[in-house]
Parts: structure tokens; C-alpha cells; sequence
């Protein structure tokens, strides 16, 4: 399999490929390649890729993980995605 | 060894890396750009992406549109790979309420003044223009075809890689500990990773600018605000312009991706460098969107997140030298407004730097404003 048929991000169809050219850019934080190729941004929100991802920096750069740039956890609600109508439901629901 | 620079950059946000880019294309020098983590961290990268020429005040006005052709430019300029995603469908502004009416009206004649092609429209022309919005009680609405969209990352980096391959060295990871001053002239920075010396430093860390600045006895009445904002999943094109409303205070446009990015006022918004998200804010934007765009309440929220807005006491801008200290410059408390204004205030500032005339008199957004009490307050925004 050539790295153009490896997917890493399911969400949002990055490829090795593509991470590989990311990482030559110069872009070797998580953070950096979330925002450009909008791996972790996707329905998953990075459950999958982010660990994938963090393995490629760690063969690029030879960084340990826990030494590779990591913003610290925010929360970004909800937990998985859900529509708004249930969102005004669940207010009714606590107002009444 | 001591290590010496013509200018130092403290930030890489959008203010950051657009003066670095116009420094260096007027080859300005040796310039070194300190970011603490990567560049965009900051508001930038929590910005909703809008850009607007739109304003009430002819500085922002002027700011605006220019910036706007420099968007449109950008892609050829740059020559970033994959281009800053830039989507102009304008910007509509819908108005409630009279007093709301008589602003957008003063507003619209100042753009218009200015080369800004902003218009009154009606509801009927509204609804044509986005068939599924709800425009009940809508009495008029302005509306700028150039507005739009412009990726914050991507304009970032695209600034970032431009500057590097122009010769500005880009630290990333790399914090200023503290500016360094010979009581009345800038003498450099000091980081972990040891001291720079350089004749000129412009600060642009954003609301971190306070704290550098306040260490070296200048007070700068700039201060962070958490605004909330959150996407949607993914939808086929639906909706053309962002929707603003100064009086419904929110703002919602769909991306180039296909996400719809929201934001609301929050009467009740903290100060300082709280970022987190709240269960209120889903609420209050569900609320206000669903109203609004009744095809929401079936749409999915992927994500929410919270940033600072950089506010000054008259929500404009602090661009310019610092009138204590020779060698030191600004650009910086852009009230919410910043990445919008990033590729002129980046220019002007250059300008200024290397003692050329601004193109655009910039005299008045100067930090004395606060002292002398001159503020020039913008009447058009989200808050
Ligand atoms: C939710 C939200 C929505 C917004 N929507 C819009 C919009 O639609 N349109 C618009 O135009 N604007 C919008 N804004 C405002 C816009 O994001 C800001 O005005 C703009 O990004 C400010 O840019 P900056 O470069 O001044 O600051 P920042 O982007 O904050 O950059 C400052 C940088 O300095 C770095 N830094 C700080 N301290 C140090 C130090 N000691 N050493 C080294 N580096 C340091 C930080 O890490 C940061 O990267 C929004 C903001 C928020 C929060």
C-alpha cells in the first residue's frame, strides 16, 4: 500500500502522503497540522487520528511523544456532535 | 556570543506575521519573529473568520477595505499552497430597530464615501437573497458583496512561509520573558533561550501585550474578553452571506467547507484569559440560530470553543510607536476585529517603522488617545 491510500484522518481524508508533506513544511506540532489540513476537527474530533498523527512527528523529529508540542487539553464541547433541536428540547425540558 | 537583530517581532498571530511579511518585502532588515507556542495560537486561531468592510468609523472603514483587496490578492501574492480559502458572499446586516436603522444608514453614507459599495436592502430582497431565513420583524438590512470569508490559519501560515522564504527567521516555541530597556530606548528581548539585542521591537502578542508592556512601566488599557463561537457538521452551499445583527447581537456564516461558524454577546462575558466554553452560550446561540435559520434546529454542533477578544476602552485598535520609549511599536487591541484588519495594520506599520508616511493616517489610533481622553469609539459591533 503507498502512502497515498494510507488514511489517517477518516474525518476529514488526510493522507500519509499528505502528512508527510506537512511535516516537510515545517509544520511539526499537532496543533499546526490540525489547523491546516483539519485533521481532529472532524465528527470525531481527533479520537482516532490524533494518536496516528502524533506517532508520524514522533519518526519525523525523533521527539519523544511527551516532549512533542501539545496545547494543553481544552474542552470543546459536546461530546459528539448533536442537533440543535435536541439542544432546545433538553432546555425546555430544564426550565419546566 | 550576543545576538543582534534590526527589528523584533514579539507574537505571531495575524498582526505578527503581516508586519514581518511587509518588513521584510521592504527589506527592512535582519528581523526575528518570537512566537511562545505556534503561530495563530492565540485569538487568531479561535477568530470566526469574518471580514468585513462594513464599518462606522472612516479609520476602520479605510483599514477594511484596503485589507479586503489585499485578501483578494493574497492567493496570487502568496502563493500559499492550497490557497486561504477566501469567499466572498458578503456580508448582511439586518436591522430591528429604528435607532439600529439610523446607524447602518450614517454607516452606509460613510462607506459609500469611502469606496466601500455597501447598500440598503429590503426584507423582500433579503429573503430572495437567503430563501431560508426567518426575517420576521426584519425592517431593513445593508448589504457588501465583497465581504466574507478568509481562513485565520491558513492566511497565518501563508504569511509565515512567505516571510521565511523572504528572510525573516520565524521562532516558534519560543516566549519572551521580558522587553529590555535603557530607560527611554528599547534595547531588545529577553527569552528561555537567551537575550536579542535590536534597535526596534514591535510588540504584537495580543492580549499579552498588557503584561509585557507593564513590566517596563507602560500601561496599556488593553484586556482580554471570552466570545464563545461553535461549527456545525458539514452542509451542501445554503447560505451565501454571513448574517450579522448588531441588535439580535449574533453572527452566522456557512464556510467554504460547508460548516456553518456562530457566535453570540454574552452580557455576562469574563474578563481576562478565560477561554473555556459554556453550556449557556450553546443555549443562548441555539435559541437565537434556530430562530433565525429554522432548517438548523436538524443541523449538527461538531464543536465549540472560546477565545479573547483584545479589547480597548473604545473597541479600536492601538497601532504605532510608543512616545516613552524610542525603538518601540505596537499593533495591537483589535476589540474582535483584528484578523480582518491584519494585512493593513501590517503594512502601516512597516511604514511607519522604516520612516515612510503611512498610506493611511494612523495618527489617531496612537496609545497617547487614552491619555488625553480622544477616544473614537466603533459603534458597529457584536459585543
Ligand atoms: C471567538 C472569536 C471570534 C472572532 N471573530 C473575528 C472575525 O470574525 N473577524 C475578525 O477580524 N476578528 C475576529 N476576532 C478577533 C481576532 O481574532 C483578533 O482581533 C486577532 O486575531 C488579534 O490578532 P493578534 O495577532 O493581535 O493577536 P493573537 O492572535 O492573540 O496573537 C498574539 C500572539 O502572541 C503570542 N504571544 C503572547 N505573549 C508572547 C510572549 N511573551 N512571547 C512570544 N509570543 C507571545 C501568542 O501566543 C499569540 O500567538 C475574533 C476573536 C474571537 C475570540
Amino acid at each position: 500500500m503507498s502512502d497515498d491510500d494510507v488514511i489517517i484522518c477518516r474525518c476529514e481524508d488526510l493522507t500519509l502522503k499528505e502528512l508527510r508533506e506537512l511535516l516537510k513544511r515545517g509544520y511539526t506540532s499537532f496543533d499546526e497540522i490540525k489547523r491546516l489540513s483539519r485533521a481532529g476537527m472532524g465528527p470525531c474530533q481527533g479520537k482516532t487520528c490524533k494518536q496516528l498523527i502524533l506517532n508520524e512527528i514522533k519518526n519525523y523529529t525523533h521527539l519523544e511523544i511527551d516532549k512533542i508540542p501539545i496545547r494543553p487539553t481544552v474542552v470543546r464541547p459536546p461530546a459528539r456532535p448533536i442537533i440543535f433541536k435536541e439542544i432546545l428540547e433538553s432546555e425546555n425540558e430544564r426550565n419546566r | 556570543m550576543k545576538e543582534t537583530a534590526d527589528i523584533v517581532i514579539v507574537g505571531g498571530g495575524c498582526q505578527g506575521v503581516s508586519l514581518a511579511y511587509h518588513l521584510t518585502k521592504k527589506k527592512a532588515g535582519k528581523i526575528i519573529l518570537l512566537e511562545k507556542s505556534y503561530l495563530g495560537s492565540g485569538a487568531t486561531g479561535a477568530c470566526a473568520a469574518g471580514i468585513r468592510a462594513q464599518w462606522g468609523l472612516p479609520i476602520n472603514c479605510k483599514l477594511a477595505i484596503k485589507s479586503l483587496e489585499k485578501f483578494e490578492q493574497m492567493d496570487e501574492e502568496l502563493d500559499f499552497p492550497g490557497g486561504i480559502d477566501l469567499k466572498q458572499g458578503g456580508y448582511l446586516v439586518l436591522a430591528y430597530q429604528e435607532e439600529e436603522i439610523v446607524q447602518l444608514k450614517k454607516n452606509v453614507v460613510l462607506q459609500n464615501s469611502l469606496g466601500i459599495k455597501s447598500k440598503i436592502i429590503s426584507p423582500g430582497e433579503v429573503r430572495s437573497m437567503v430563501p431560508y431565513l426567518n426575517t420576521e420583524n426584519l425592517i431593513e438590512a445593508t448589504y457588501h458583496q465583497r465581504d466574507g470569508y478568509a481562513d485565520p490559519h491558513k492566511v497565518v501560515f501563508a504569511y509565515g512561509e512567505a516571510s521565511v522564504r523572504l528572510g525573516v527567521e520565524i521562532r516558534k516555541f519560543t516566549p519572551v520573558k521580558r522587553i529590555i530597556v535603557d530607560e527611554v530606548r528599547v534595547m531588545g528581548v529577553e527569552t528561555d533561550k537567551g537575550t536579542i539585542y535590536a534597535p526596534i521591537v514591535a510588540v504584537t502578542a495580543g492580549i499579552y501585550s498588557t503584561g509585557l508592556l507593564s513590566n517596563i512601566g507602560i500601561n496599556i488599557p488593553l484586556y482580554g474578553e471570552r466570545h464563545e463561537a461553535l461549527v456545525t457538521e458539514p452542509l451542501e452551499p445554503m447560505v451565501k452571506p454571513m448574517i450579522i445583527s448588531f441588535s439580535l447581537n449574533l453572527y452566522c456564516q456557512q464556510t467554504p467547507h460547508g460548516s456553518f461558524i456562530m457566535g453570540c454577546g454574552d452580557p455576562h462575558k469574563p474578563v481576562g484569559e478565560d477561554i473555556s466554553s459554556t453550556p449557556q452560550f450553546l443555549f443562548t446561540m441555539t435559541k437565537k440560530i434556530t430562530r433565525l435559520l429554522p432548517f438548523m434546529k436538524k443541523v449538527r454542533v461538531v464543536r465549540q470553543w472560546g477565545g479573547s477578544y483584545d479589547m480597548t476602552p473604545d473597541a479600536t485598535p492601538i497601532i504605532g510607536s510608543v512616545s516613552e520609549i524610542k525603538g518601540l511599536y505596537l499593533s495591537t487591541g483589535f476589540s474582535g476585529h483584528g484578523f480582518m484588519l491584519s494585512p493593513m495594520s501590517g503594512e502601516l506599520l512597516s511604514q511607519l517603522i522604516i520612516g515612510e508616511t503611512p498610506s493611511v493616517d494612523i495618527s489617531g489610533l496612537n496609545l497617547e488617545r487614552f491619555q488625553i481622553g480622544e477616544l473614537i469609539r466603533e459603534p458597529s459591533v457584536v459585543g
